[in-house]
């Protein structure tokens, strides 16, 4: 196939998309096209209009306006089930199938090889590995889906995609909890499908991934088309002022110099702590002002390492010391007790309360810790949610929205501000810039940057290593569940964290 | 987790507005009031006092449901209180039977709450076990009779009146003050439909989401245990058999009726006990009505059906549908 | 209360213990449903005190609603070679093959209270029950004759829908009522044989009928509806018993306290006392051999203000209702 040198049908045409919800403009005359075998990235902030581009695509979201032709036939699917019948599939940064289900059962779902009515376990097992296999992928497909990592049900529901003959796939975020190997496992199936002439619609927030195997941009802002043009033609940084409508100060990328004073004051400091089967007993020591970052592969014990410190899962060796007293930690309440606040990795389903508003949102874990008994005043909430959606910019800016309706960014950094309101000495981050949209990103590095500033401890888990290296003081580095390096002052940069990940070879993740 | 359109109430106020008119097509004089013995008397009125005991009852479950609970147990928990109200009244003074019935409402509201929280049973099979053996807890304390009592003061709080309205009618609201101060003059209504919003993300916020659900089912048994001494107050007795027979369905419909979701998070006390009205406003229209007895239940499924049709936000008008697409399209995620 | 006995005749449910320990010259086993009302606690009692009368060493099972239970007993009796056997069955239904093995065993079986659907009438000798429509007649015939004439509108209190009992009461009370013209049922609902519904339901007939001067009898399908249906009249400031007449079934010892204040007008008994019968069918059956008639109607006896309610109310209080 010639698809790229030969460009003149497309595969998938969409012309004036139009769409408001309740007076507010989402998506506002998008044109869209994709190429066989193109793979074609679709950029934005969050709130720039890329979901519901994809919404209305698939017909889960009715469109105001628009037409979409799929190989020169005029297509108007009404849910997602149709869109995918017509070959258009979607596969979502949270996957949606059924964990609780084997790996085969979730590739078959719904259309499961039947004999005589019955279905056909074996036949379907069988089936089921040989997709898997053209992925690179060899695991026991009996076993239910929740038992793998997210990498591999990823997967999975990709080739469940490819599998129902899709035309096009449309991948939102795939990427955003993979780690590099599981991203080139990706990439690698990506690639496959680019020959077979399939067209790929890639949302991310990862500009490498973009250069790495786009051949196209397209990009959104404001719900409106801002640009449109092959890769070749569109740099770095063209492509950020076109996502931001504005210049990204290079600062962020930066490392700022430090000025090494006494050391400073020891907030927490934990000797041989670590639990049975999550992660092997470490020491960590936590300082005013200073960031410790957390660096390693997914699954290698930084969330439980986390965890274990905020109290969320209870220690079954070691000691804690907070501002130079034993300390038990044993429960979130008493972590809370001790000045600590945590941000956790899962947004949704340990972060957020979707129903409730930001303001409640906001006030939760202050009001946690003064106990039911002494609440807040409905002005003492107001007056908090004003401050931070102020301070940290949140969009938009209505205390009482339900904070499900925000976008992930700013439910962030709602979660921030929770913690911030308690007034935190420690403040744990899990991946507090996974999933959001780049001008976000870098507030919130910012933000980072000022709580150290003002001595506050700050303990980072973080998969963007550049990142780390911008405000982290000291990284760990973990790997197979214990920490295995620490690096401090000059040592901090990406290639030597890189280079104590690899140090010896990194247990290959499920997918391999 | 289901987004929700702003509660206003509207649909379940409306409902019960089309309740009372349809009431009052069938039955002419059904908003007549006039003063019987120096307490309020009509249709009206019967609405109110008849549907204390449900409405009780779902102020008490709204709390449970908000926590994604249920509490089947609050038919047999009435049973139980109403014989221990109705066994002592003759022999004790008001106080010591109020305090024993509320008390006893309160261990099983404890008994279900340790059930469901510490040792981690759901909550429907952990309140199964109380619904079934209530009873038999019930039948054993009036030995299966219906025992009988003449104390007038535990009758007043059947048949009484404070300022012409029916006692058990003035027990509701005053029942329905308390726990509105208790849950939204505190944290506590909060933290409710925190937990019941996302309960790893409350407990990960420090919220002591064992000691909350623990406390909701001791309200939801105390609360309970006030409709068992209507009950048995009403009339004058103790019907271990049939005290509170299948009412945990009504409450827990009166819950569903008043916009709480099954699957816990927000709630309003107000709109539950709202539903309580509608369930009972119709069940007097239907007597009424004078329709035979055959057809009762199913003119309940029609307009059960009905109000809940209505609140449905994909057939609840234009402005809930939008609301639902909003919150679809800017939520993120795929959604079925 | 006496728990602690309640407790202890509980934990041996389903074991047999013996009443009337006198030299008795027959044993009879009767499997006894449970007690789910105060009627059958009462049917209990009578029981025990007929058979002491007739010196017959009786034993009593009780099966706690499981017609199991009921099977495990009567294969017990057999086992014992009881001389006969009382059966109160739970269901209609699935006797057949415990009742051959008595029979084979030459043991006649008495039905008490419900008749069975065996495919042969042959498995048991006789059947002591009332009949409820006849009850439902005889409440009919009371009201006709003391309205004597006159114009007279009933509510009517229904038991559970689709209980036989309640179809049945229903059906007696229109045949008492068909040949006066002036006797009509103006309405009719289910109080579902409870007290709470009674008042309800007798609420909602008061408001829907003038405030209840339109209403001229009440007919309850049993004495609890009726006991509520008197508290709404009396709160809604009308005098049952004068202003408005009431007939009920069953005979509870409740509504002969109300009878007492004249608040209630009749009652039809509702007997329970179907051993009493069942004794003399087969000691007659054991000592002359006669076989009795398939079904033995208990009398339906009607009580009036007449009766000297309160003698009753006293005779039958501690019945166990």
């Amino acid at each position: 196939m010639h698809a790229t040198e030969t460009p003149p049908r497309p595969l998938l045409a969409v012309t004036g998309f139009s769409k408001s919800f309740a007076g507010f403009v989402a998506l506002d005359r998008v044109d869209f096209t994709l190429r066989p075998g193109e793979i074609h990235a679709l950029l934005g902030e969050n709130g720039a209009g890329k979901s519901t581009l994809i919404k209305t695509m698939t017909g889960v979201v009715t469109r105001d306006a628009g037409t979409m032709g799929l190989d020169g036939v005029e297509i108007a699917p009404r849910s997602a089930e149709e869109a995918v019948r017509m070959g258009l599939a979607t596969v979502y940064q949270e996957v949606n199938l059924a964990p609780n289900l084997s790996v085969a059962q979730n590739l078959f779902l719904g259309r499961q090889p039947t004999r005589f009515g019955l279905v056909r376990e074996g036949e379907m097992r069988r089936r089921a590995r040989a997709l898997l296999a053209e992925f690179g992928l060899s695991i026991d497909v009996a076993a239910p889906l929740e038992s793998y990592s997210v990498a591999v049900q990823h997967i999975v529901a990709i080739a469940r995609a490819v599998d129902q003959s899709a035309r096009v796939l449309i991948l939102d975020e795939p990427t955003a909890s993979l780690d590099a190997h599981e991203v080139e496992v990706l990439f690698a199936v990506m690639r496959q499908l680019k020959a077979r002439g399939i067209g790929i619609v890639f949302v991310t927030h990862f500009l490498d991934q973009v250069y790495a195997i786009c051949d196209r941009i397209t990009v959104l802002r404001n719900g409106r088309l801002a640009g449109s043009a092959p890769i070749a033609e569109m740099p770095r940084l063209d492509l950020v002022r076109l996502m931001l409508g504005r210049e990204l100060s290079e600062a962020t990328t930066e490392r700022p110099p430090r000025t090494e004073d006494a050391p400073a004051a020891e907030v927490a400091a934990f000797r041989g702590f670590g639990k049975e089967g999550m992660v092997a007993p470490f020491d960590l020591t936590l300082r005013a002002g200073h960031v410790v970052g957390l660096a390693g592969l997914l699954g290698s014990g930084r969330t439980e390492t986390v965890r274990l410190v905020f109290g969320a899962d209870r220690a079954d060796c070691g000691t804690a010391e907070v501002a130079g007293r034993a300390a038990s930690i044993g429960s979130p309440r008493e972590a809370m007790a001790l000045g600590f606040g945590y941000c956790p990795e899962e947004r949704k389903t340990e972060g957020i309360v979707a129903d409730l508003t930001v303001r409640e949102n906001i006030v939760l874990a202050l009001q946690a810790r003064r106990g039911a008994l002494s609440p807040l005043s409905r002005r003492e909430q107001d007056a908090i949610a004003a401050k931070f959606i102020r301070l940290l910019d949140i969009r938009p800016p209505d205390p009482e929205r339900p904070i499900g309706l925000l976008s992930g960014g700013n439910q962030q950094k709602a979660l921030l501000a929770r913690w911030l309101a308690t007034a935190p000495r420690l403040l744990i981050l899990d991946e507090p810039t996974r999933g959001i949209d780049v001008g976000a990103h870098a507030e919130i590095i910012r933000l980072i940057r000022e709580l150290c500033a003002e001595g506050m401890a700050l303990l980072v888990v973080s998969s963007e290593l550049e990142e780390l290296v911008t405000y982290a003081d000291e990284v760990i580095v973990l790997r197979d569940r214990a920490h295995v390096a620490r690096l401090g002052g000059e040592q901090i940069d990406v290639a030597s964290i890189l280079a104590a990940i690899a140090e010896a070879p990194a247990a290959p993740p499920a997918a391999a | 987790m289901a987004m929700r359109f702003p509660r206003l109430g509207t649909s379940q106020l409306l409902a019960l507005g089309v309740i009372l008119l349809a009431n009052w097509m069938v039955s002419p004089q059904f908003f007549d009031i006039r003063v019987q013995d120096g307490r309020l008397f009509g249709s009206l009125i019967d609405v109110l006092n008849r549907g204390a005991p449900v409405a009780l009852l779902s102020i008490g479950m709204v709390l449970v449901i908000a926590m994604r609970g249920i509490d089947l147990s609050v038919g047999a928990v009435m049973a139980i209180c109403g014989a221990i109200a109705a066994s002592l009244a003759d022999s004790h003074a008001l106080p010591v039977v109020l305090a024993a019935a509320l008390g006893a409402g309160l261990l099983c509201g404890l008994w279900n709450g340790f059930l469901v929280a510490v040792l981690g049973i759901q909550p429907i099979v952990a309140t199964l076990i109380l619904m079934v053996a209530g009873r038999g807890i019930a039948q054993l304390i009036t030995e299966g009779r219906i025992v009988t009592f003449t104390s007038p003061q535990l009758a007043f709080l059947g048949g009484g009146s404070v300022l012409g309205l029916p006692t058990p009618v003035v027990l509701t609201l005053g029942m329905m003050a308390l726990t509105l101060l208790v849950v939204r003059g505190t944290a506590l209504g909060l933290m409710i439909e925190a937990t019941g919003g996302n309960p790893r993300a409350s407990a990960l916020a420090g919220i002591g989401t064992k000691l909350i659900t623990v406390a909701v089912y001791v309200w939801s048994g105390l609360c309970a245990a006030l409709a068992g001494i209507v009950a048995s107050a009403d009339i004058l007795g103790a019907d271990a058999n049939n005290a509170g027979l299948w009412l945990e369905l009504d409450a827990i419909l009166a819950v569903v009726i008043g916009g709480t979701s099954l699957f816990g998070g927000r709630f309003s006390i107000l709109l539950a006990v709202v539903g309580a009205l509608i369930i009972q406003a119709m069940n007097t229209g239907i007597l009424l009505s004078g329709f035979p007895p055959e057809t009762n239940l199913v003119v309940k499924a029609v307009v059960v059906l009905a109000v809940l049709l209505a609140q449905s936000p994909r057939l609840g008008g234009a402005l809930a549908g939008l609301g639902v697409l909003f919150s679809r399209a800017t939520s993120g995620g795929p959604r079925r | 209360m006496n728990f602690r006995a309640l407790l202890l005749a509980s934990a041996v449910s389903g074991a047999l213990f013996s009443v009337g320990a006198q030299a008795a010259d027959m044993t009879i086993g009767f499997s006894q449903i449970g007690s789910e009302s105060g009627w059958r606690a009462a049917e209990t009692t009578v029981s025990k005190a007929e058979a002491k009368k007739r010196n017959i060493n009786f034993k009593i099972a009780d099966a706690q609603q499981k017609q199991e239970n009921q099977i495990k007993a009567i294969r017990a009796f057999v086992a014992q070679g009881v001389d006969a056997i009382f059966l109160a069955p739970v269901v209609a239904t699935g006797w057949d093959s415990v009742l051959k093995e008595a029979k084979e065993a030459k043991i006649p079986v008495v039905l008490l209270d419900r008749d069975i659907d065996p495919s042969g009438k042959d498995l048991y000798l006789t059947a002591v029950t009332s009949d409820s429509v006849h009850e439902g007649k005889v409440a009919g015939e009371w009201l006709v004759k003391t309205v004597a004439g006159k114009p007279c509108n009933v509510v009517e209190l229904q038991g559970t829908v689709g209980a036989s009992v309640a179809t049945n009461r229903k059906k007696g009370f229109e045949d008492g009522i068909a040949g006066a013209s002036n006797v009509k049922i103006v309405r009719s609902q289910t109080g579902d044989f409870t007290r709470a519904k009674g008042k309800e339901v007798m609420e909602s007939f008061i408001k829907a009928e003038g405030g209840g001067k339109n209403i001229c009898a009440v007919y309850a399908h049993n004495d609890d509806m009726m006991v509520g249906a008197i508290q709404a009249m009396k709160e809604a400031g009308l005098k049952p018993g004068t202003e408005i007449l009431t007939v009920s079934i069953d005979a509870v010892p409740d509504i002969f306290k109300a009878m007492a204040a004249g608040e209630a007008n009749a009652t039809v008994e509702l007997t329970p006392n179907m051993a009493g019968p069942a004794f003399d069918a087969v000691i007659a059956f054991k000592e002359k051999g006669t076989v009795p008639p398939k079904w033995i109607q208990t009398e339906s006896k009607l009580y009036t203000q007449a009766d000297n309610p309160m003698a009753v109310y006293e005779s039958k209080k501690d019945l166990g209702y």
